[in-house]
């Protein structure tokens, strides 16, 4: 009794910790140390930049005697708050340039880095015989959008005005990974996100492309944080981004080079 | 009473250094973070805040949602509450367990296990989309479920408790004056157990209010429709701190009332 009682809670302990495990994606949990150790830096991205950021911190770690690289990703607009708020970071990378302004003062001289096409994303295999902006504005369809506070949203909103399809999305998402999950898991039929999105979902999602008449480029900047005592490494870690093979690494990812004006 | 006595009764005028210092940092370290948002109050542009349509309609949102939450749970949280007291059962134990997971579990888990439950892809969600069209994620009935999900253990325990501990002859004494099932349980055990109950409503409903990680990961976040007072502090946040700072102090008084209105009870008064 006593054993059988106790597998049942094993089995229970696994499960809610592989439900945790799926449920992590969309966690903002905020540096918690102070920064400024000696090897280790913070890097502040936003949640789009997840999978290409990961990879370029592992070759950064590498590439600098194992100085390991910390990231909190999140909106980028969370982040610009946590920033205002003095969380420890060494470095920001926003998907838009408004949060990067928002923390101008905090901040070194930003650089483009890299930009990215929005996308729809639908479940794998269409079911719904999405086909463009058009077809979100159907009352069948349950379309998810990022809100309109996180900078995904904030550009959905000007795809769908370029258009002038007018769309009301059953949610509007705290980031943008989190509308990916509602079309992966069924929940949504269709959402608005980054191309790089949809790359990064993996085999339950497909995208359909946005005419380019109707697309908007979303432009991504990078700086070292003022108040960051590691100065050098938040700096190596800026360039290694902006160099031929952290744009590289950008690219396998899905990501355009930043804009040349 | 003796001086010496009554000295004793007081608690002793010389209080331990060692204790002193590490209660005061925990009294400290639970009570600045309240003053941080008092000091940061727009007080002057307070109502202006509070009267915005976005904010009003969260507050409306919430008031349904956690009325709704303590709805249900007082509809299938009671008699579960009585069936854990009052009935002997193999495996009584693990169904308390059970009952006691949500107040455990990290709500986000929860939002992702109510979705894969009542999601329209769910165990059981999707069964209710194809034999009745009803989906509850993005909808305020899916609000209202996440929420009991976290909040109805606070009531089923609290109710359990009070069954435990109520005098069971008064109901004997009852039947054998010859009173109805029906009659015992309205004229004696709730009016015994109605402390209980009482407070385990209003615990049930504080944590309803409150509800973060599973409304905004199982009923996504829409204004009017999902996004209740937490889910709108926590986009304010990123966009208009005024705002989310203004919400927050309604949330905290609303706490604060609840833990006035419940002293003596659940704190005994020493």
């Amino acid at each position: 009794m006593l054993r059988s009682r106790f597998r049942l809670a094993a089995v229970l302990t696994v499960a809610a910790l592989v439900l945790a495990a799926c449920g992590g994606g969309d966690d903002d949990s905020g540096g918690g140390s102070a920064s400024g150790s000696s090897n280790e830096i913070k890097v502040f991205a936003a949640a789009s930049l997840t999978a290409a950021f990961t990879k370029l911190g592992e070759r950064y770690s590498s590439a600098n005697g194992g100085t390991k690289v910390t990231f909190n990703f999140a909106g980028s607009q969370a982040l610009a708050t946590q920033i205002q708020q003095a969380a420890p970071a060494d470095v920001f990378a926003s998907a838009d340039i408004p949060s990067m302004d928002k923390v101008k003062d905090l901040v070194g001289t930003p650089q483009n880095f890299a930009s990215n096409l929005l996308a729809i994303v639908v479940e794998k295999g269409n079911p719904k015989g999405v086909k463009g902006l058009d077809d979100l504005a159907s009352p069948d369809l349950k379309v998810v959008l990022a809100a309109e506070e996180v900078p995904a949203g904030k550009y959905a909103k000007q795809v769908l005005d370029k258009a002038g399809v007018s769309v009301s999305p059953v949610s509007q998402e705290d980031n943008v990974k989190a509308v990916v999950t509602k079309v992966s898991l069924g929940e949504a039929d269709a959402g608005i996100v980054y191309v790089t999105d949809v790359t990064a979902g993996g085999d339950k999602v497909e995208g359909v492309d946005i005419r380019d008449d109707q697309n908007v480029m979303a432009t991504y900047p990078i700086a070292t944080v003022k108040a960051s005592k590691a100065q050098g490494k938040a700096k190596a870690f800026m360039d290694l981004v902006l160099s031929a093979d952290g744009q590289q690494v950008l690219k396998e990812y899905g990501f355009l080079p930043p804009p040349t004006t | 009473m003796t001086a010496e006595a009554r000295h004793r009764r007081a608690g002793g005028s010389r209080i331990p250094i060692l204790l002193l210092v590490p209660a005061g940092l925990a009294l400290g370290f639970l009570a600045v973070p309240l003053a941080g948002l008092l000091a940061r109050t727009p007080w002057g542009s307070l109502g202006a805040e509070l009267a915005t349509p976005r904010v009003l309609e969260a507050l409306r949102l919430s008031l349904v949602c956690s009325l709704g939450a303590v709805g249900v749970s007082l509809l299938l949280g009671v008699p579960l509450a009585f069936l854990l007291a009052r009935v002997e059962f193999p495996g009584r134990n693990l169904v308390r367990a059970l009952t006691t997971l949500s107040m455990v579990l990290p709500p986000v888990v929860g939002g992702v296990a109510l979705l894969l439950a009542f999601g329209r892809r769910g165990l059981v969600g999707r069964w209710l989309d194809q034999w009745f069209g009803i989906t509850l994620p993005f909808t305020t009935a899916g609000a209202i479920l996440a929420e009991a999900f976290v909040a109805m253990p606070f009531l089923v325990i609290s109710t359990e408790a009070g069954l435990r501990a109520m005098d069971r002859r008064y109901e004997d004494a009852a039947a054998t004056l010859g009173a109805g099932r029906w009659t015992i349980l309205r004229r004696v055990t709730l009016p015994l157990i109605a402390p209980s109950l009482g407070a385990g409503i209003a615990l049930c409903w504080a944590r309803a209010l409150g509800e973060f990680g599973a409304t905004i990961t199982f009923a996504g976040n829409l204004p009017g429709v999902t996004q209740t007072m937490p889910l709108a502090v926590y986009l304010a946040l990123e966009t208009d701190l005024q705002a989310a700072i203004a919400l927050s102090l309604v949330l905290l008084v609303v706490s604060l009332a609840v833990l006035v209105a419940l002293r003596g009870r659940w704190f005994p008064t020493a």
